[in-house]
């Protein structure tokens, strides 16, 4: 391997040596660096390749700091490939009897479960108890992003915020302020509105994203120059179940850097002070997205429904006549928010995919049956 | 990637057209009183009367309907104004010691409403001057103005001023004559030596042009001395050695003697003996009120009759220890002696007389007195003296506005009635006299229909204006008062105590006070206060709900009637647990017949409970149909059959703030009117730049830096969704009525909607008897439901952004409002679309929507907030008539913002059509009072006495148009390009042309007004409002206290007592 290693060095700017386990068996191939191809492609190769054409898998590699990380979609496919160095070691597991704590940052160089028995309060009746599982990335609902990170100036970031109805605050302050332009006559003040507090525990604060004495710019799309902090308080406030705020960072020593392309690019590993994130780069149709913004119905039965484009997965349960709203506790909420962070014990490392899943949040489609239920039995699940 | 930026439409060069043949927006005209007045002033050969305010404005007015605005450049409070008689010209005299002249000119003709507008004359400054010297610098300066003259010749101005020169200015060129400058040394060398002491004359206190001989003058200085001086000869004529401080002087018609009034409230005859040197002693001195200590005579007229004895007039001079407070007017005549009792400041007063020189008398025909808070006229020539109604400037806040409604087009039959009532009402003091200040022609067509505006008092009343044309006349005043158990004296109501004349006799007292005026600022019980009102104007059913949630339902009638009213007590809570209302308590209905003056009497009193403060009413005339909300809920009542219907609890759980009632919120109030205060002080410490240091500035750094201790934190806001948890989300915004598909789309029905302060709209379907039969029917129990309307739930739509509904309103198949009660089945509106789907306008503080019927699924929708971020305050749906088609019009959402915006929209499509700025967003409650008329014009009050009419159509306005007979040619002036931007008082009036054009003149008037206009104790003065911006009231503050109004309208209740001032406007 070794040998083969120095001569593949040479070829690693177009190839990617694969090294695939599952179960007892290894299989190995190569890829092509620069056009990888799509996550589902990959994975009828990885069917292909070990033969097991109709065995639902669950695909996991080990990345570069020995953290096995899933791939599960085009995202971290492209990471999984574009980190590799040079050889891509695939672990794959029968998703039905998926050992999903193995996963998180430093799951291969220790032993399985030792932390995790660890954090449990009662390591001795753990045995009996079927393994917590917690959704992949893709089920969860991310609680803020940056985005556009292509199009804007790189001392500007934007970021979104999903409030998504949960009772977690926002939490933060805007202030007046004046900040100095740089204009053909020279320096200029400009007032300005500036971030200037963070609630503690808040979605602004737990995101990370925002900070004191960052200067907003936009409010969804829309400049505040010239408006008064009453206007922009009454725009943020209007768009809260969806808040697109651009800013320019007090602290301009954190932007995200980006990459020749202007591609979408994790900052995994790059420096361990920088606070690392998903960037995604919405499509328009999900910024227009109105979903959040449905009224409430309830028809004299007692039947409520979303006003418009009711999916078939979306039902809301019947409620009680007179009870107008969805009486959503806070525990509840953030129940979901602790899970993430719960589950992955050491966050403190600069891993890059474990943190940015402490940014989301419980899934959306059956979110209100499940706070449902839980406000109904009134049971909440603390891990 | 940035689609979702707020897209423009393409601009549609036809229709730009369209819109600018619908939409055009102005200020039209004032009506009400003009504030804080500070100078007036009259023409008698024109028959023009001016009033000039603090807030730098004039305002002449003549014949009702005849009406000019000036105003000055620099808002500085104008002092004096004097006309220069029969050239339409008139001089002011501003505070920052500027003489301005103005001119009545004819504008360019131009296009309004269609009609071509010809010879519009207008008030125009056309020059100013200022004495030279640095006036203003220092308190006393020699050169500041104190009394100005104008000769009878109009060609010489003499100027008094407070060094004791008098100085003379060239007419109308505005130039110093230098060689005819009198000083005063000049004088004092004419003294004998006994009176030379050394010191000064003291400031000219008056210049009177003697009645008879052009050239000769007197000037009278402030310690007394009087000098009649010969202007062609430059000499003293003679001298009266007074020695008592002047107040003023007042020559005779005859100009055989003249009148000095003082200080220690005497006034001495002198006369005048040609050839006399020297007078050393008046033919006579009195003192009217001693012999105790009086207070000044501030101005005496001395008006001669043909019947023998003169008619004497004087402010002031009262008793100093017994009635040194009171405002007084003393008329006095042989034995007739009136002292005229005031409830605010006398300004300035004068008489209309004859002024023709081959008349040997006066013979005052009327004496208007120019007051604080309004214009009072007495009528000289009826015997008792009796005073005249004003046909304009009426005090619109004799008792605080607290809301208002209009009606458009209203029915002849009903103005008639309430035209009748209301002169039952004024009947026993009616003089004969015609309205004394008739100069100018009012040139305005005649209103294509009649209009009224409805005013809702905090004393109880309700009062109906004709609301038609340029001058809004008061036509009919309905009190509450009288149904419940008050305080004062039943016998006191409904009638105002000026309006009894037997009242008036008072029985042997001295002073003969006798009270005039209705300026009556102080309620009896702030829960008779009106907070709704509304109006059917085909049935004359009216509903008024108040204060304590009483909610009045009342018909019209001619004659007198002394009977029960009907009392229903509605639990809003129903069965709630768990909360005790803290408030008020309920109003006490009058348990014995009450008795009722022709008018609207009252048939049925519902009663809220809690009482809180009604929020929300509406009116089915024709399903007799009352619907009415509160902090707490809303409930529906059938007056006809006498029950309730349906009461419907909103109250969210954790809403304790609802429960509280208003006593919690007084607390907060307090707190940041203090902190306002604070900051306003400390401003003022900073503000000043004087070095020298003296303790009490010591005394004041050190205050301004504790000050500034105490407010570290910066402005800021919190960003936070609506929550269900917010306080008073329960409160009822709105209530609507409607003919329209609820359950399904085949069968129409009366409907009940409900809006609430957290996006919540409720929709009831109604089983009227009669109505709507075909669903009765279907449901199978006709038979049952035909005894008592029926209230069934229909639907519950929570806005998922939870703003507060400002307004519900259904559209008709073609997408049209759906007119009132008895319109369509009275063939007096179109009838509606019902065969096509109807849709539901819902529009909250954020967005507006239209969501169709009957399935509520959204159909269009306009998010003003997130795209502007402004908020809506005021919506109402008008018909906009073109100004080119005769018959097109569009139906369009109008919409107040909390900026002061008029954004308009077409319906249902709500695309964005034209913007205007027109109210200041400091001015919150000039935004809180606006109401718009159903053909696109509006009111809003400017100050607590005013309100500015506007109009946002291009074809129905109203406006002063009127011309005036001048001795001087008037000469078209040029105008710029065929719009006359015209200022108007307050700072408000303009021409609106684009945004960059309003907003500069915008923030003129913000820049000054907020700091004059406004008594810095009132705590709804401006100046709190403005620091606003600066921050110690948070939005949440603002929008409580507008969205509270029981709860606010107590605090400042609470405030203003303390302070012991009057309150400010109280607005819902």
């Amino acid at each position: 391997a070794n040998k083969n290693h120095r001569v593949s060095s040479s070829r690693s700017l177009s190839a990617v040596e694969v090294k695939s386990k599952f179960g007892a068996e290894f299989r190995r191939f190569s890829l092509d660096r620069s056009k990888p191809g799509r996550f589902d492609e990959f994975y009828g190769l990885l069917q292909h390749v070990h033969r097991i054409p109709n065995v639902e898998l669950l695909v996991g590699y080990a990345d570069v700091h020995g953290d096995l990380l899933p791939i599960n979609n085009d995202d971290n496919y492209y990471k999984a490939i574009s980190t590799a160095s040079p050889l891509l070691r695939l672990f794959l597991q029968r998703k039905e009897e998926a050992d999903y704590t193995t996963f998180g940052t430093d799951s291969l160089s220790r032993k399985k479960n030792t932390v995790l028995s660890a954090v449990l309060l009662r390591p001795d009746t753990n045995r009996k108890k079927p393994p917590v599982i917690i959704s992949l990335p893709k089920d969860f609902r991310p609680v803020s992003s940056i985005i556009d990170v292509d199009i804007l100036p790189e001392t500007h970031r934007r970021v979104r915020l999903y409030k998504h109805g949960q009772e977690k605050p926002l939490g933060f302050y805007i202030r007046d302020g004046s900040s100095v332009r740089v204009t053909p006559q020279g320096l200029e003040k400009v007032p300005g509105i500036f971030i200037s507090r963070m609630v503690p525990g808040g979605l602004a604060e737990s995101t990370g994203l925002l900070a004191v004495n960052d200067e907003v710019l936009e409010v969804n799309g829309i400049e505040v120059a010239g408006k008064s902090l009453d206007q922009v308080t009454d725009m943020m406030i209007a768009n809260s179940h969806n808040l697109i705020i651009t800013v320019k960072p007090a602290n301009q020593r954190n932007n995200v850097v980006r990459s020749g392309g202007g591609a979408a690019s994790g900052s995994s590993g790059r420096s361990s002070d920088t606070p690392s994130h998903i960037i995604q780069n919405f499509m328009a149709r999900d910024l227009e997205s109105d979903e959040d913004d449905e009224d409430l119905v309830i028809e004299a039965g007692g039947e409520a429904e979303p006003i418009r484009r009711t999916p078939s997965t979306y039902s809301m349960p019947s409620m009680p006549r007179y009870e107008p709203h969805l009486n959503l506790r806070t525990a509840t909420a953030s129940t979901f928010s602790i899970n993430a962070n719960g589950m992955l014990p050491a966050s403190t490392s600069s891993g890059s995919l474990n943190h940015a899943s402490a940014t989301l949040t419980a899934p959306s489609p059956d979110r209100a049956m499940k706070k449902r239920s839980l406000e109904e039995d009134g049971t909440v699940i603390t891990l | 990637m940035m689609k979702f930026r707020f897209r423009r439409q393409g601009t549609d060069p036809q229709r730009e057209k369209i819109k600018q043949e619908l939409f055009a927006f102005s200020k039209t005209v004032e009506h009400g009183f003009p504030h804080q007045p500070s100078a007036l002033a009259f023409d008698p050969k024109l028959q023009l009367m001016a009033i000039g305010t603090k807030s730098g404005s004039i305002k002449v007015y003549g014949a009702p309907g005849v009406e000019f605005t000036g105003l000055h450049k620099d808002l500085s409070a104008v002092t004096q104004i004097h006309f220069l008689p029969g050239q339409g010209r008139l001089l002011s005299l501003l505070d920052d010691n500027t003489i301005h002249l103005w001119e009545l000119v004819v504008g360019a003709s131009r296009e309004v409403g269609g009609v071509k507008r010809e010879g519009v004359v207008s008030l125009q400054e056309v020059g100013n001057y200022s004495l030279p010297g640095r006036p203003g610098i220092e308190s006393c300066s020699a050169t500041r103005v104190t009394v100005l003259l104008l000769l009878r010749s109009c060609d010489l101005l003499c100027i008094g001023t407070e060094g004791g020169g008098v100085y003379f200015l060239d007419l109308p060129r505005l130039s110093l004559k230098d060689t005819q400058t009198l000083l005063q040394d000049q004088i004092t060398q004419s003294l004998p030596d006994d009176h030379r002491c050394g010191k000064s004359l003291g400031p000219v206190e008056s210049l009177q042009e003697h009645p008879q001989r052009a050239g000769k003058i007197l000037i009278g200085y402030s310690r007394g001395l009087v000098v009649l001086w010969d202007l062609s000869t430059r000499h003293a004529e003679q001298l009266f050695l007074g020695k008592q401080q002047l107040e003023s002087l007042v020559w005779e018609r005859s100009g055989s003697l003249f009148v000095s009034s003082h200080n220690d409230g005497s006034y001495s005859v002198w006369p005048v003996v040609s050839g006399n040197t020297y007078s050393h002693q008046p033919a006579s001195s009195t003192i009217p009120y001693g012999p105790f200590p009086c207070k000044a005579i501030n101005k005496i007229l001395w008006r001669t009759t043909c019947t023998g004895s003169p008619v004497l007039l004087y402010s002031g001079g009262m008793q100093r220890a017994s009635y040194g407070d009171r405002h007084c007017l003393t008329i006095q005549r042989d034995k007739d002696h009136v002292t005229l009792d005031f409830t605010s400041r006398v300004i300035d007063f004068f008489t209309v007389h004859s002024i023709e020189p081959e008349k040997e008398f006066d013979d005052p025909s009327a004496l208007v007195v120019l007051l604080e808070e309004e214009l009072v006229v007495i009528d000289l020539q009826t015997p008792g003296w009796p005073s005249l109604p004003t046909p304009y400037l009426a005090p619109l806040h004799s008792s605080a506005i607290t809301c208002s409604c209009h009606i458009s087009s209203v029915p002849p039959k009903l103005w008639e009635r309430v035209v009748n009532a209301g002169r039952a009402q004024q009947g026993r003091q009616r003089t004969h006299r015609s309205w004394p200040i008739c100069g100018g022609k009012n040139r305005a067509p005649p209103p294509r229909q009649q209009e009224l505006l409805l005013t809702g008092h905090e004393d109880g009343t309700v009062r109906f204006w004709d609301a038609s044309g340029v001058a809004l006349t008061p036509l009919y005043k309905l009190s509450t008062a009288n149904i419940f158990h008050t305080d004062c004296d039943p016998s006191d109501d409904p009638q105002d105590p000026s309006s009894d004349p037997d009242m008036q006799q008072e029985e042997e007292e001295w002073p003969p006070f006798r009270k005039v005026g209705c300026f009556d600022p102080y309620s009896d019980d702030p829960r008779l206060g009106i907070q709704k009102i509304s109006l059917c104007k085909y049935s004359n059913r009216l509903v008024v709900a108040g204060t304590a949630g009483q909610v009045i339902v009342l018909g019209l009638s001619d004659d007198r009637s002394a009977h029960l009213v009907d009392v229903s007590v509605v639990d809003l809570l129903q069965d709630r647990e768990g909360f005790t209302w803290k408030g008020h308590d309920r109003l006490e209905p009058r348990l014995k017949p009450a008795p009722f003056p022709p008018g609207f009497q009252p048939l049925v009193l519902v009663q809220c409970l809690p009482p809180a403060s009604v929020t929300a009413v509406a009116l089915h005339a024709e399903w007799n149909l009352i619907a009415f909300g509160t902090s707490h809920g809303f409930g529906l009542f059938d007056y006809h059959r006498r029950n309730t219907v349906l009461a419907r609890c909103t109250l969210h759980p954790n809403d304790s703030l609802a429960m509280e009632g208003p006593l919690s919120r007084v607390k907060s109030l307090k707190k940041s009117l203090r902190q306002s205060f604070r900051r306003i002080r400390k401003s003022r410490v900073s503000g000043k730049k004087r070095t020298i240091a003296t303790p009490t500035r010591k005394i004041q750094e050190a205050n301004a830096a504790l000050a500034e201790q105490e407010e570290v934190a910066p402005v800021q806001r919190r960003i936070e969704p609506r929550s269900a948890d917010d306080s008073l989300s329960g409160v009822v915004r709105c209530l609507c009525f409607a003919d329209t598909f609820l359950r399904d789309g085949t069968h129409h029905g009366p409907t009940l909607w409900a809006g609430t302060n957290s996006g919540s709209v409720y929709a009831y379907a109604l089983e009227v008897p009669g109505i709507g039969l075909g669903r009765a029917c279907e449901r199978g129990g006709a038979s049952e439901s035909s005894v008592c309307v029926e209230a069934v739930l229909g639907k519950e739509i929570q806005l998922m952004h939870r703003a507060p509904v400002v307004s519900i309103c259904m559209l008709d198949g073609r997408g049209k409002p759906l007119p009132d009660p008895y319109e369509a089945s009275q063939d007096l509106a179109i009838a509606p679309d019902m065969t096509n789907a109807h849709s539901v306008l819902i529009a909250s503080e954020e967005q507006l929507k239209v969501f169709s019927l009957p399935k509520v699924s959204a159909k269009t929708k306009f998010k003003l907030t997130a795209h502007e971020g402004c908020r809506v305050r005021k919506v109402a749906l008008v018909v906009f008539s073109s100004t080119a088609q005769e018959d097109y019009s569009e139906h369009t959402l109008v919409c107040l913002t909390n900026l002061g915006d008029m954004h308009l929209f077409n319906i249902p499509g709500l695309r964005p059509q034209v913007r205007y700025n027109c109210i200041r967003k400091e001015d919150i409650s000039g935004i809180a009072s606006c109401v718009f008329t159903k053909t696109g014009q509006g009111f809003y009050l400017i100050s607590p006495s005013e309100y500015e009419r506007f109009s946002l159509s291009a074809k129905v306005l109203t406006e002063p148009l009127c011309s005036v007979q001048l001795d001087r040619p008037l000469e078209p002036t040029p105008a710029s390009d065929g719009t006359t931007t015209q200022p108007q008082a307050n700072g408000t009036r303009k021409n609106q042309l684009g945004q960059a054009e309003g907003q500069t003149e915008e923030s003129l008037s913000s820049l000054s007004s907020p700091v004059l206009d406004t008594p810095l104790d009132s705590p709804l003065s401006c100046a709190d409002l403005t620091i606003d911006s600066t921050g110690e009231i948070t939005v949440e503050d603002v929008r409580d206290f507008l969205t509270t109004v029981d709860e606010a309208e107590n605090n400042l209740k609470n405030i203003s007592e303390e302070e012991g001032r009057p309150t400010g406007i109280l607005i819902n």
